[in-house]
């Protein structure tokens, strides 16, 4: 696509991308090619020579089992959350597509979290499910369940899954209620005069042609999963207890302020961002596909 | 004002199409030129080419006296009345019709009287406050004028500035168009793909066809003596019925010799009649099965194919299915469908053509 | 439709009332906490219902902060996030209207390729090359300047795209318009571009600002004077592990502050907001 009518002038041009093009090759694409570069080397125990190693530092990290664990909890957390907060979004915004009075209310009163900052939600749900001062906590261990996240890993996994759906629910909501208003009504009445009841239309209508929403929703809910989770492990439980709660970028974080292995490091950023290019072209095909729709 | 003259003007896109291939053209002082053709014959390109918005491949253009291929649009000393109006949807009607004279430079007192001036002209006086989107179409299509005229350019260009408008609306401002150009006695270029518009409007009427001039005249001469069985086709409503003839028949109507290969036969509907007489001496008869009828008030369309009908002729755009005739009777009487009726012309109302259509035979 | 309407319209009201009780209830037991006393909180002993420590923890959130581990008010934090979520919107928007302007009304050598440069930002967020980031900020003096808050973030495509995807849908005929008005380069961006873009500025103003308050890794990992933290790091360091220790009415009072600019402009602009959501995100 491109215009057909444009000005002209040698220098013009050249000027208005420089800001960008300054700050894109300062911050982004020099650290990117600093990180594919160091992934291939490897520094003696004093860091005073460094040597080419080609794939060593990828060997190494592979062969690592708690990199490896660190992947599956990744994956794990992310299908939890999106599973999680998609269904409960969709729910809501199934009902706040109805003409209900006072809809714009609702509307309003379900967006609102998507503002609230990542560290922010992990703080509000650490204070409310804390062991010895949760207000949920409490309730939890009136019942009869042994709440502790501080020990337990699995508890600490749930409470960050919680957080972070939570927080993505407002994301999701809007996204959905976007996607059901753009169905045409005709095409729910028309099966209504077909004779499907109301679950029957949902799952033959409804749900299938919101499938492009559902889809584009699971990538983000997942890219959100790998990174804005950071903010809610770093204020809940900074990936303990004994790394339960450590993903990938938690992992990253980590092992940098530890410092030390520099080539290590730089391998799994690269990892990182190959699995990042990985779904934001699956994204991106998707997209596509959504134009022509 | 001024002349506008285009010397062999060519217009070659970079991937090599080429949209105008070599265009000569005098209009003068302010006449009122219409450039016609059907989608795609490069009409636009060539206003655009004048305005400055397309590049020239080679030739020039003249306006006033100065060849302009280099300069750049706004110091042409033109106005561009565009398809979509392309009012700048931020700014006031007011705005809109001064910003080009702000550009300029121009003293306030004198962009106010200028703007004022076209409003009453234009009678949008009482809109100079409101945004194009609070206008009606019509209204916008003023606006667009407006902003054309403030600028007291030496040619106004427009390029097919009606087509949005629904048809009552395009009429009345056909006739004003034409009113506000004579009053302004500016030099214009219109383009159209509509020939009634283009027969309505044009001093000097220019018929275009895959970027080539077809034929330049007056629009009654042009439909009097077109040039070529494409001008024949376009011009005229419904279009001329062409009929190829066989070379015997085309040396015996004409005995130079150019109808040696054959040739094709015209004759507008308007030129038939339906009878029972003879075909006079020279003239033609058609044998007819009435297929459709057409009743519009004052006249009558009479749609027949022919019996034996011949090999089509070339299909271009606005002509009959080949071996079909249309006639036009004048009132509300007609047969009816099915019947077999003769439709004979005489023959100084015939045309014709080389059996390629690109030249006229005979005057 | 007309099938038992009704009650299908009662469930739908329990249903949301519940969501939307879910959402609000962790913000509405932080807000209980902020007024309540520490020592109450800390013994469990927390009432669901607002108590009388309002004006006085939030008094000394701004303007004294925690006594231990954050050493400035609350009032700094705010005004650094303040500065880094602007500069970021700011930032962005300049420099991505003017790339996205040459980009499409401009013919230029590696036009496309300069589009692809551009593009490819938009895969990988700051997170994945942090720390070779920090060592550019680092080498270039940015650490603990706002400068070096902002401009790594600033270092991406999403506003640039969604300028360009606008300004193709400005008609030809409007530069055409403006080329005959005797608009050049400079009149047309000032005078037509600008103005028919305001609406689509504020909307990824709102989103850009969001996106700025809401940054955690980066300032964590680029400020270390206690005068640069912004709210979001700051409130990390107000949990201490040990739990007595922790002033938790100050830092609910903190994260209500936290989460009140960016609410408020969600709240208030939501037609710019959601409008801002659904376009980036295309």
């Amino acid at each position: 696509m491109q215009k057909q009518s444009v000005f002209t002038s040698r220098w013009l041009p050249w000027l208005l991308i420089a800001p960008q093009m300054a700050i894109v090759l300062a911050f982004f694409y020099w650290p990117a090619a600093q990180a594919v570069l160091q992934s291939f080397l490897m520094q003696d125990a004093f860091g005073l020579s460094t040597v080419f190693v080609r794939f060593e530092n990828y060997k190494e990290l592979l062969s690592e089992p708690d990199y490896f664990a660190a992947i599956l909890r990744t994956f794990v957390f992310a299908f939890a959350i999106a599973l999680s907060s998609l269904s409960l979004a969709l729910l809501l915004a199934v009902m706040a597509d109805k003409p209900l009075r006072g809809v714009a209310l609702y509307r309003t009163l379900l967006i609102w979290p998507y503002a609230v900052a990542p560290p922010v939600a992990g703080v509000l749900w650490v204070f409310m499910l804390n062991p010895s001062l949760g207000v949920i906590a409490h309730g939890l261990r009136a019942l009869g369940i042994d709440w502790n996240p501080l020990l337990d890993g699995n508890q600490a996994a749930l409470l960050i899954i919680l957080a972070a759906a939570w927080k993505q629910i407002s994301y999701n909501f809007l996204f959905f209620l976007a996607g059901l208003q753009s169905i045409p009504k005709s095409v729910f009445e028309a099966a209504a005069i077909d004779g499907a009841r109301p679950m029957r239309r949902f799952w033959t209508v409804t749900f299938p042609l919101l499938s492009p929403t559902i889809f584009f929703l699971i990538v983000v809910n997942i890219v959100y999963a790998f990174f804005d989770t950071f903010g809610i492990i770093d204020t809940m439980t900074r990936g303990g207890p004994a790394k339960a709660t450590e993903t990938l970028v938690y992992k990253v974080y980590s092992d940098g302020l530890l410092g030390g292995n520099l080539g290590g490091s730089a391998a799994q950023s690269v990892i990182l961002m190959g699995i990042v290019i990985v779904l934001t072209g699956i994204q991106f095909r998707f997209v596509e596909r959504k134009v022509t729709y | 004002m001024a002349n506008v003259t285009l010397r062999n003007v060519r217009k070659t896109y970079p991937g090599g199409v080429e949209a105008i291939k070599g265009v000569d053209l005098e209009i003068g002082d302010g006449q009122f030129c219409v450039l016609v053709g059907p989608s795609g014959c490069g009409k636009s390109t060539l206003l655009r080419m004048v305005a400055g918005l397309e590049t020239i491949t080679s030739g020039e253009i003249d306006i006033g006296g100065r060849v302009v291929n280099a300069i750049e649009p706004a110091d042409r000393d033109i106005a561009m009345v565009f398809q979509n109006y392309a009012l700048y949807p931020h700014m006031t009607v007011y705005n809109n019709m001064a910003y080009g004279l702000r550009n300029r430079g121009m003293a306030r007192p004198e962009i106010d009287r200028r703007v004022r001036e076209a409003a009453r002209t234009l009678e949008i006086g009482a809109m100079l406050d409101r945004k194009p989107k609070q206008l009606s179409g019509g209204q916008r299509q003023r606006v667009a004028m407006g902003r054309a005229i403030v600028r007291q350019p030496k040619v106004f260009l427009f390029d097919e500035p009606l087509s949005n408008l629904d048809a009552k609306l395009r009429i009345a401002m056909r006739v004003e168009i034409r009113k506000l150009q004579r009053r302004l006695n500016t030099t214009s270029i219109y383009v159209t793909h509509d020939q009634l518009e283009a027969m309505t409007l044009a001093d000097i009427l220019v018929v275009m066809n895959g970027g080539v001039v077809e034929q330049i005249g007056n629009p009654l001469a042009i439909y009097q003596k077109p040039a070529t069985t494409f001008v024949a086709a376009f011009i005229g409503a419904p279009p001329m019925n062409l009929t190829p003839i066989d070379a015997a028949e085309a040396t015996a109507r004409q005995p130079d010799g150019t109808g040696a290969g054959g040739a094709i036969l015209g004759v507008r509907p308007e030129d038939l009649a339906l009878t029972d007489d003879a075909v006079p001496a020279g003239g033609i008869g058609y044998e007819l099965t009435v297929e459709a009828i057409e009743r519009v008030g004052a006249e009558t369309f009479v749609y027949g194919t022919r019996s034996g009908a011949a090999a089509a002729v070339s299909a271009n755009p606005g002509e009959l299915p080949p071996g079909e005739i249309v006639v036009r009777l004048p009132g509300q009487s007609a047969p009816t469908i099915g019947a077999r009726v003769r439709a004979v012309a005489p023959r100084d109302k015939l045309h014709l053509f080389s059996a390629d259509g690109r030249n006229r035979l005979g005057g | 439709m007309v099938e038992r309407e009704g009650i299908r319209r009662y469930v739908a009201h329990a249903v949301l009332w519940a969501g939307i009780a879910v959402v609000a209830f962790p913000v509405y037991l932080a807000f209980v906490a902020s007024t309540q006393d520490n020592a109450a909180i800390a013994n469990g002993q927390m009432s669901l219902l607002p108590g009388s420590h309002f004006l006085e923890t939030y008094y000394r959130t701004i303007f004294v902060g925690t006594s231990g581990t954050t050493r400035e008010p609350v009032g700094m934090m705010l005004l650094n996030s303040f500065v880094m979520a602007m500069s970021i919107a700011l930032g962005k928007i300049a420099i991505s209207i003017l790339s996205a302007y040459a980009i499409v009304f401009f013919r230029f050598p590696f036009r496309m390729t300069v589009f692809w440069i551009v593009f490819i930002t938009l895969m990988l967020p700051v997170e994945v090359r942090i720390y070779p980031t920090y060592k550019v900020a680092a080498d270039l003096h940015l650490l603990d300047s706002y400068a070096g808050l902002a401009l790594p973030l600033i270092a991406s495509a999403t506003a640039t795209l969604l300028f360009r995807q606008f300004f193709m849908t400005v008609p030809d005929e409007l530069l055409e318009a403006s080329r005959i008005d005797g608009a050049g380069p400079f009149r047309f961006f000032k005078d037509t571009l600008l103005p028919l873009s305001r609406t689509n500025m504020a909307a990824l103003f709102v989103i850009l600002f969001i996106y700025g308050w809401n940054q955690y890794l980066w300032p964590l990992l680029i400020t270390t004077r206690d005068d640069m933290q912004t709210i979001q790091v700051g409130i990390r360091k107000m949990i201490v592990t040990s739990d007595a220790l922790t002033e938790w009415p100050v830092v609910m009072a903190t994260s209500i502050l936290a989460m009140l600019p960016p609410v408020a402009v969600v709240v208030l602009m939501q037609k710019l907001f959601v409008r801002g959501l659904v376009e980036t995100e295309k």
